[in-house]
């Protein structure tokens, strides 16, 4: 399943990929929200700056990040259209038809929509490609510590996490095993109409869930055996360490994020 | 001819930054009703040139013919159904692919898919399910309910329904049991010798290759190395060193027995042949054997 | 000699009221030490004995003991300290996201402070030949190169007993023979008494000792020649069938007696050496 980006782990050397995993999860989140503060072009150009600048120094070539994008391409094209089609009145109106209008503001909205659909699209990416698994599930465990205090059971929902990304391109691979032999089979996978589609998904599916069983199955023996006790205590071998390039970068982002607020239109 | 490849190649996710070239320039023939063996080491590209054969991969450059049909990079996917179902296809550890709630609905799921009626679908799936050694009690039951060996049948089963012409069978004893597979490849042969199917044949058994196949393609890095009948391919020992394949068991008795001076007519590769070749010059005197 | 385990009257069933139960009254020894080969067809039994061993599957009747421990849910984790297993399928027993992270995974689960795991770790994964693997995921490898690391696993917990539950069935000939080449270096180095469940006829052959289950019952126990000299009833133990044993066949059907004891393919070569140049 070669074609599915997200998920996927890069491995380069890169100061990205040296990043610690908590600054960079901290960072993709206020990102979204710095997405979400844009609202001009300028402050636009800034952000789009501050992310072609982050994959730029990731040293992963654009061509995987534009193929990120296109599974989810009609999301993005619905949302889209969407907005072009629905949006309040609002400058000026190019086109009117009952409920449907198309006005300036409209067309600049959806452009925007447009944009922070790719740009949180690549920014995603740019975490999961330059970030390994279960560094991922190692800072997220790190950052909800915190909730231990409420008796939330941080060590196994971080070992489920772990365990949910290693298996990620394990089924993956599967699903598509599992397709070719149901289009040999004469399935058309995302062909025919709607109906038809969900349909042709039960051959993919209920298959998929009894090998995705039958691993989980295998996995907990093999866990057990290993020593594995949920409810106890276990040392760790893979430790996070904040670093100098963590503040630099953080220090870069509160620049970005200053300068954003500063152009944004209030 | 059965199978035909002209200068085939294909390179996986062509045009991106993470092409790779899986096959490169093969070409080969397999004549009616033919029985071909892909032998080669895990990555040699033996899949993605099986997977050619019914086009769920389409040559990137080169022509593939299989009976009437012709696949080339421009093919169009409507093309395409019917060769789906001329060639069946047997993956590694088919019994993954079962789903429905019935053995007897998951065999018939592909020729339903082929537009065959539901009534005609289901009688030939009781065929099968005999064909493939299992009785007609099996047909009601859910198929997640079989032990791992009898679910591989269905599967196979579930492929011989669409009546291919051509059987691709990619490892199909791997995890079976010795008794398993010897079933399993004797039904194989059977299903070549009667119905004259075409058999395509990916496997590490060498002991396999020398018994059943006509013909022998070696992959190695994605390109074909060598191609020819079993004997034309085992004839070298160093060649096979070089190429890291095992020589089949009888031969390495065979060829053990040649290094300390005994000279063979042709290298034998089954037991059978190594038999016949040692009876022939056994010493005569002492009586015992008539 | 010692015995490392000691299985008495084992009985198993899946379900409570199961008339044939998996498992019945089997009783066996492990020596210390030994290799022990646990044949039989698929389905006969030899995997639910390979995981009531380890305390994986809550058995009703009959004792294990292992190391001295008795085996009941109050020590099932002593035992678990005392044994190592490899299964089938590389994928579903690879927990870490990395090599060394999944040869890490059980000196994690003991506790074992970070400072000790390092070198461990890194020891552990030279003694399989994977250190420039280290770093890799998973979905890199090959099977072989999996069971490697699954190995590399048990290397650094270091434990008496090594059970491979059909460990090799999913590899590639040179696969298997790899890491059949690494266990028999293993278990030098490491003082392991190896319990191999297996269908391969290569595996069963190093064995000291084999143990033939059929049914949920032990059938037979004799060395490997012993079992071998069965001939084509092999196949029925779920055996693959020696070549020699082909060739025998093949042999007899034209009138050639050859000698009724088991063969390894160089006696075998000597034999038909010696007929030959006896004219």
């Amino acid at each position: 399943m070669s074609n599915f980006i997200f998920g996927r782990y890069l491995p380069l050397n890169s100061i990205v990929h040296r990043l610690d995993p908590r600054a960079k999860l901290l960072l993709s989140f206020c990102y979204i929200v710095l997405v979400f503060m844009a609202n001009n072009p300028a402050s636009y150009l800034i952000i789009i700056a501050f992310t072609l600048g982050s994959i730029l120094a990731s040293k992963i070539s654009l061509g995987f990040f534009l193929k990120g994008i296109r599974p989810l391409i009609w999301l993005i094209v619905f949302t889209v259209v969407l907005q072009l089609l629905f949006s309040p009145a609002g400058g000026h109106v190019y086109f009117h038809w009952a409920f449907v209008n198309i006005t300036q503001f409209g067309l600049v909205n959806s452009g925007y929509i447009f944009i922070r659909f790719l740009l949180i699209i690549m920014m995603s990416t740019l975490l999961t490609l330059s970030t390994q698994p279960l560094d991922i599930a190692t800072g997220l465990a790190s950052l909800m510590k915190p909730l231990r205090w409420v008796r939330v059971p941080v060590d196994t929902l971080a070992m489920m996490l772990s365990i949910a990304l290693r298996f990620v391109p394990t089924l993956m691979d599967e699903a598509n095993k599992i397709m070719n032999a149901q289009r040999a089979r004469g399935v058309d996978f995302g062909e025919g109409g709607l109906l038809k589609q969900a349909k042709s998904l039960i051959p993919l599916m209920v298959p998929l869930f009894m090998s995705a069983f039958n691993r989980a199955e295998d996995l907990s023996t093999a866990m057990e055996a290993r020593g594995y006790q949920d409810s106890e205590h276990r040392s760790q071998y893979r430790i996070l360490t904040w670093q100098r390039r963590d503040t630099i970068t953080w220090i870069i982002f509160v620049v970005a994020f200053a300068a954003i607020l500063a152009t944004r239109r209030w | 001819m059965a199978i035909s490849f002209e200068h085939v190649s294909y390179t996986y996710q062509a045009g991106t930054p993470m092409a790779t070239s899986a096959v490169s320039d093969v070409s080969f023939t397999v004549p009616d009703h033919g029985y071909l063996a892909i032998i080669g080491h895990t990555g040699s590209g033996k899949s993605t040139l099986i997977q050619q054969l019914n086009a769920l991969l389409k040559p990137t450059a080169g022509e593939i013919t299989v009976d009437d049909f012709t696949v080339t990079p421009k093919t169009t996917n409507a093309a395409l159904k019917l060769l789906r179902r001329h060639v069946g296809m047997v993956f590694q550890f088919p019994e993954n692919q079962l789903f429905e709630e019935t053995v007897r609905q998951d065999i018939a799921f592909g020729p339903k898919n082929f537009g065959m009626g539901e009534t005609d679908a289901n009688k030939l799936a009781d065929a099968m399910l005999q064909t493939v050694g299992l009785d007609s009690s099996y047909a009601e039951r859910s198929p997640f309910e079989l032990s791992g060996g009898q679910m591989r049948r269905v599967a196979i089963a579930g492929v011989l329904a669409m009546r291919p012409k051509v059987l691709v069978l990619d490892e199909p004893t791997a995890g079976l049991d010795p008794q398993g597979r010897q079933e399993m490849m004797t039904l194989f042969e059977r299903l070549h010798r009667e119905q004259g199917l075409a058999i395509v044949l990916v496997t590490h058994q060498m002991d396999d290759v020398v018994q059943y196949a006509e013909q022998v393609a070696v992959m190695r890095e994605g390109k074909l190395v060598k191609f020819g009948t079993p004997t034309e391919v085992f004839s070298s020992e160093s060649w096979l060193r070089e190429n890291q394949l095992d020589m089949p068991q009888a031969a390495q008795v065979a060829q053990r027995l040649a290094n300390r001076g005994l000279t063979w007519d042709a290298l034998p590769l089954t037991a059978d042949q190594l038999a016949d070749q040692l009876a022939a010059r056994w010493p005569r005197e002492g009586g015992a054997h008539v | 000699m010692e015995n490392i385990i000691e299985v008495k009257h084992l009985t198993y069933r899946y379900q409570e009221d199961d008339p044939r139960p998996a498992l019945n009254d089997v009783s066996f020894n492990v020596h210390a030490g030994e290799w022990l080969a646990i044949v039989g067809h698929n389905g006969s039994g030899k995997s639910t004995l390979a995981k009531s061993l380890d305390g994986l599957l809550p058995f009703t009747t009959g004792e294990v003991t292992v190391g001295g421990i008795h085996l009941t849910p109050e020590t099932v984790w002593q035992v678990r300290e005392k044994i190592g297993m490899i299964f089938q399928n590389p994928d579903n027993q690879f927990v870490g996201a990395t090599v060394e992270d999944d040869v890490a995974f059980g000196l994690e689960n003991r506790q074992m402070p970070r400072t000790e795991m390092l070198p461990r770790v890194k020891d552990a994964i030279a003694r399989v030949g994977m250190s420039e693997f280290a770093q890799r995921e998973p979905s890199s490898l090959s099977g072989g190169q999996k069971q490697r690391v699954a190995l590399a696993g048990i290397v650094a917990i270091a434990p008496d007993v090594l059970i491979l539950d059909e460990a090799t069935s999913m590899l590639d000939p040179q696969g298997r023979r790899e890491m059949l080449a690494l266990v028999r270096e293993l278990r030098q180095t490491q003082d392991l008494t190896v319990i191999s469940i297996t269908h391969d006829i290569d595996e069963a052959a190093i064995a000291d000792r084999v143990l033939v289950i059929d049914d949920g019952q032990l059938i037979d126990e004799a060395t490997p020649a012993t079992i071998f000299a069965q001939g084509e009833r092999l196949v029925e133990l779920g055996l693959d069938l020696p070549f020699t044993e082909k060739l025998k066949a093949a042999l007899r059907q034209r009138g050639i007696e050859p000698p009724a004891n088991y063969q390894s393919a160089a006696e075998m070569e000597e034999w038909l050496w010696q007929s030959l140049s006896n004219t």
